[in-house]
């Protein structure tokens, strides 16, 4: 006898979906990280079926591939989009960056960051505490035992921008890929007047102006003695990481620069290439061959020996 | 003066307590119910709650270094406060297996398997007593009789506890002062069969004193369970003195002194504002009361424990702490 | 019974090590840094530039904002540089840095030390000069006190209470100054209540300084309407709605204001910068800073011109104890550990504590085991070992809805765990972010 009331409480209060939300969810990948700006997978299914064009709508985990799917299931088009991916901008290394004091309080890069600089001598640079690491939806940060940096693994990052929303520094930056996932950055955040950055972090970027002067393209620009890449303007041609007097430029996935006969990039063998190698990261990077001889390309100065102002 | 400081957030100086000194605190709070159970009961005691702390610091270490694979924190005490409460809630002739099989439902299920610690809803060695209480209703109910200096275990004499004697007299229709139990002031040091912690309310109350003291426990829970139990218990013998017991009966019997001190103040399981606690206590009180006056068993301050946990987030989500300055809301 | 705040509360070791060391007069320091930004609200705006001469008490920079302060030389001098340098906040800000030339001070400002009772000025000018002097809150706030001293059209200030509490564990600044400048008090306490039109005017002192509230006792009677009142010591008694509760027994409203029940909380400290404002015409450039710590040779009270180093300061106290773990600019409860020592006075700074390193670092962090503890001694009624799990798990929804702006920061409930559990880390951190959320709501 209660089935009729049933029957009829469910048709009363039956809630109308446009089915195409449910295809569209399908063919989501489901990870509800809210990369697009959606709150979760279905809240992007039903803004795209909403949508006129999906000219706004990109889902960074499912990429172009995902956008096509969804594009078919709905007749229209999607735009294409370059993949990006998130790098860190600091390289400050523990061994590069000298702690100054012992950070002794919850492990919690916000908590940290809200309380004081700290515990090295450069207050923009990554605190460690891997904040970035917890938040991410795809395994794809890890924290470096030895560099206290988080690194990431370019094949598991799907660019979804929750690394980069998290850290309290803005350290973090979706980049795009690149060609063969070939991209160059400046990796340092310090916006301090060089000769105060030195004294704190041996990699930062100083400010000194030498990559923009080389750069073609006018795609290196100065701002807040802080160096910047436009990846839109960057052709690859790897002219400023040279004569960065600090290392601060990162060159990734590119071949060893003394490259003579190597057809792998012999990775293990580049003695100069540092810190961001850790087990299960793809990401590489390839340091500038330092070809020393030690007049030409100032080694870093010690900072010590510097007559600093301060 | 290159120092490499210490930096953190403020406070910069904590109290002393810590949850080792708290739980060992509950230890010694526990020693002198323990020893008026040894005295009453003899070797068994000694035997049941030595087998019952060390199979739960056991399984507890166990368990957590091979299954779950974390770090054991059996050091913090919490494991033996566990083994010794799931003691004095068991009879004293009571095989050892049994005594073990408990310590691991109380351990494994009751505690762990919430994620140890602090996760727990249930109180764990309740967990522990009502399993057993359930599946070995003869063994978990045949208390042996109070000699001073006993030595035998298993084999000793039993007899039914003073409440089991009353509720069966009541049911039989005899009238609360012809039922022969033993004098007030005897129970009240212990001369009574029961579980091996909870017969002595005079031991037990300087256990909780001694908590209170130290402020491990506060005085809301206990006291309100206990008053609870004589406003109910009294409600009713005040409606009819010969068809119920009275609520000093009620008090010095069976688990409420233990219960009311050392089991409902488990931190773990109870409410966190003041409020919610009391009500915890209230209803704690009322169901003791409840089950023992119409409930199957004549006991039942376990049972009204266990249902009262089950309440406590909702406890926790609905009664605040009154706030300072609390602005109140339009209507 | 003394009287007290009725709910939750933490008893710590007293440790008033430097209560009965009388005040000293610090040395001017060869070089100052002055920071801009001294006080809550907006940073001052500069004016002065690189080579220009100052004299002792000249205003260096001034207010920016409704809620801002004015800044004034404390040395007489060059001004060798503005930069950036690391504060009390452990981030570099702006500062002035003056290399000090003899000690000659701007016209107008009466050194005399004699007691000048008459107030002769009206309170409209009161607060302007208030504001003109840079006075802020010397208890730790530093919040502007002329702001305080405007009572806002619509409400009216019953009493005005004086907070001589100084519940902070270790430091003694406002207790020496209650003996010392008594009557310099009474003074300060006569101007501000006549600036906000009171008649009746409080002194909150915890029972743990006899000496100070017999001092005070002794001069009430000649001053009329000021009373005292001894307290029960209890943590944070100083904390103005606590205060405020214990005194007068008033419950400032959540998200409310003292005004709102009628009361306005002064520190003895701010009470005196005002009086030395209006009889003197002497801006707030120095300061009584206690230097203490168990290790500290000796513990003293100084009256420190703004901009010292805090690191000359532990020098004459007996130089950085061998076993120094952590220095605070504060009390252990609410002060702020220090990276550097060559960190600067600043108006705020009531105190440096030197800690030693068995008791610099935090304990293992156990498991919560729902004692409760943290509920029953938050003052405010909050549930801390909820709101540390909100926060911990991002749920700012909830976080707001039980209250986590009312937290005072006190620091009980992490004082008072057993577990250890870092919960005022975790709360604060929910603070900043439902704040933000709050301010992006209004916003929209």
């Amino acid at each position: 006898m209660w089935l009729p009331i049933l029957y009829f409480v469910a048709q009363k209060f039956k809630v109308y979906e446009d089915p195409r939300i449910d295809e569209v969810d399908e063919v989501l990948p489901g990870a509800n990280c809210g990369g697009c700006g959606y709150p979760g997978c279905r809240g992007f299914a039903e803004a795209c079926v909403k949508s006129e064009d999906l000219g706004n709508l990109y889902c960074p985990v499912g990429g172009n591939d995902c956008m096509s799917s969804v594009a078919k299931v709905l007749g229209r088009t999607a735009v294409e989009k370059e993949p990006d991916v998130a790098v860190l901008l600091c390289n400050g290394a523990c061994s590069l960056r000298p702690n100054t004091n012992k950070y002794d309080g919850a492990g919690s890069c916000t908590i940290a960051h809200n309380l004081y600089g700290g515990e090295t001598g450069c207050q923009y640079g990554c605190l460690g505490l891997g904040d970035c690491v917890r938040v991410c939806d795809f395994d794809a940060l890890h924290m470096d035992t030895e560099t206290g940096l988080p690194v990431v693994d370019e094949e598991k990052c799907t660019a979804c921008g929750a690394c980069v929303k998290e850290c309290p520094r803005n350290l973090f930056e979706l980049r795009p890929k690149g060609k063969k996932g070939r991209r160059i950055y400046v990796a340092c955040s310090n916006k301090d007047k060089g000769s105060a950055k030195k004294i704190g972090c041996d990699v930062a970027c100083i400010g000194c102006r030498k990559c923009e002067k080389e750069c073609a393209f006018d795609a290196i620009t100065i701002e807040n003695f802080n160096a910047y890449i436009d990846p839109q303007k960057c052709k690859l041609c790897r002219k400023c990481a040279p004569v960065c007097p600090t290392n601060a430029i990162h060159e990734i996935n590119f071949p060893p620069r003394k490259v003579k006969v190597e057809k792998e990039p012999a990775l293990a063998e580049t003695s100069s290439t540092t810190s961001v190698q850790s087990e299960g990261a793809t990401e590489v990077v390839a340091r500038k061959p330092r070809v020393k001889p030690e007049s030409t390309d100032a080694p870093k100065p010690d900072p010590s020996s510097e007559n600093n102002p301060s | 003066m290159n120092k490499v400081l210490t930096i953190s957030a403020s406070p910069h100086s904590f109290g002393v307590d810590s949850t080792q000194k708290i739980m060992y605190g509950v230890v010694l709070a526990l020693l002198p119910a323990l020893a008026a159970s040894i005295y009453y009961f003899g070797i068994g005691a000694l035997i049941v709650t030595a087998a019952a702390v060390i199979s739960s610091v056991g399984f507890e270490y166990l368990i957590q270094k091979y299954v779950m694979k974390v770090k054991p924190s059996i050091s913090d005490g919490s494991a033996m406060v566990t083994g010794l409460l799931l003691a004095f809630n068991l009879p004293t002739n009571i095989p050892i297996g049994l005594v073990i099989l408990g310590s691991l439902i109380s351990i494994g299920v009751g505690k762990l398997s919430f994620g140890g610690i602090g996760q727990n809803p249930f109180n764990p060695a309740l967990v522990g007593r009502v399993f057993l209480l359930i599946s070995y209703p003869v063994q978990m109910t045949s208390w042996p009789k109070p000699i001073i200096g006993r030595m035998n275990y298993l084999d000793a004499e039993t007899g039914a506890t003073p409440l089991a004697v009353v509720k069966e007299g009541l049911k039989n229709g005899e009238s609360f002062s012809s039922i022969d139990i033993p004098a007030y002031l005897d129970l009240f040091f212990g001369y009574l069969g029961g579980c091996a912690g909870e017969i002595s309310a005079f031991a037990i109350l300087i256990g909780g004193i001694y908590m209170l003291w130290k402020k491990i426990i506060t005085w809301h829970i206990p006291l309100t369970v206990l008053g609870s139990m004589v406003f109910f218990s009294g409600l009713l013998y005040l409606i009819n003195p010969e068809g119920f017991a009275d609520p000093i009966f009620h008090l010095i019997t069976g688990g409420a002194m233990l219960g009311a001190f050392f089991m409902a103040t488990d931190m773990v399981s109870s409410p966190m504002s003041v409020k919610g606690q009391i009500i915890f206590a209230i209803g704690i009180g009322f169901l003791t009361i409840v089950i023992r006056v119409f409930g199957a068993y004549p006991e039942g301050v376990s049972f009204a424990i266990l249902i009262m946990n089950a309440f406590v987030p909702l406890l926790n989500t609905y009664f605040k702490p009154k706030r300072f300055g609390e602005v109140k809301k339009n209507g | 019974m003394l009287k007290t705040f009725p709910k939750g509360g933490v008893h710590p070791p007293e440790n008033k090590l430097s209560a009965q060391a009388a005040i000293e007069v610090f040395p001017i320091p060869p070089q100052v840094v002055i920071p801009i930004a001294q006080h809550i609200g907006a940073p001052s705006t500069i004016l002065v530039k690189r080579g220009d001469m100052v004299k002792t008490g000249q205003i260096i920079a001034k207010t920016s904002g409704f809620v801002s302060a004015n800044i004034h030389s404390s040395v007489s001098g060059k001004v060798s540089k503005i930069e950036d340098v690391v504060d009390s906040s452990g981030y570099k800000r702006p500062c002035v840095i003056i290399d000090t030339e003899g000690d000659e001070w701007e016209e107008g400002i009466s050194r005399d030390a004699s007691l000048n009772s008459s107030i002769a000025l009206e309170p409209k000018e009161i607060i302007e000069r208030v504001l003109e002097k840079g006075i802020v809150g010397m208890g730790g706030a530093t919040f502007p006190s002329h702001i305080k001293l405007n009572v806002p059209s619509g409400k009216k200030a019953e009493y005005l209470i004086i907070n001589g509490v100084e519940c902070e564990p270790y430091l003694t600044s406002d207790h020496r100054v209650m003996l010392e400048q008594p009557e310099q008090l009474m003074v300060g306490i006569q101007i501000i209540m006549k600036a906000l039109g009171v008649s009746k005017a409080i002194i909150g002192i915890e029972n743990n300084k006899p000496d100070a509230i017999e001092t005070l006792n002794k001069l009430a009677p000649s001053y009329p309407g000021v009373s005292v009142e001894a307290l029960k010591v209890q943590y944070p008694q100083g904390g103005e709605k606590q205060l405020i509760k214990a005194t007068i027994n008033r419950e400032v409203p959540s998200g409310g204001l003292p005004i709102d029940v009628g009361a306005v909380v002064h520190n003895v400290g701010t009470a005196i910068a005002i009086y030395e404002a209006v009889q003197k015409n002497k801006p707030l450039i120095e300061r009584v800073v206690t230097v203490t710590g168990k290790s500290l040779a000796k513990p003293s009270n100084f009256l420190v011109r703004i901009g010292t180093p805090i690191s000359s300061l532990i020098e004459a106290a007996g130089g950085l104890p061998e076993d120094t773990g952590k220095v605070i600019n504060g009390g252990p409860m609410m002060g702020k550990a220090l990276s550097n020592l060559d960190v600067p006075v600043t108006k705020g700074t009531s105190g440096v504590l030197i800690i030693r390193e068995e008791e610099a670092s935090r304990k293992e962090i156990a498991p919560c085991i729902r004692c409760a503890r943290c509920t029953h001694v938050c003052p405010m009624g909050l549930e801390p070992y909820l709101l540390m799990t909100v926060s911990k798990n991002s749920i700012w929804e909830k976080a707001e809805k039980n209250d986590i702006m009312d937290c005072i920061e006190c620091g009980s409930c992490s004082y008072e765990c057993p577990a250890n559990r870092p919960l005022l880390d975790y709360i604060r951190l929910g603070k900043s972010k439902v704040s933000q959320i709050i301010r992006s709501r209004r916003q929209s």
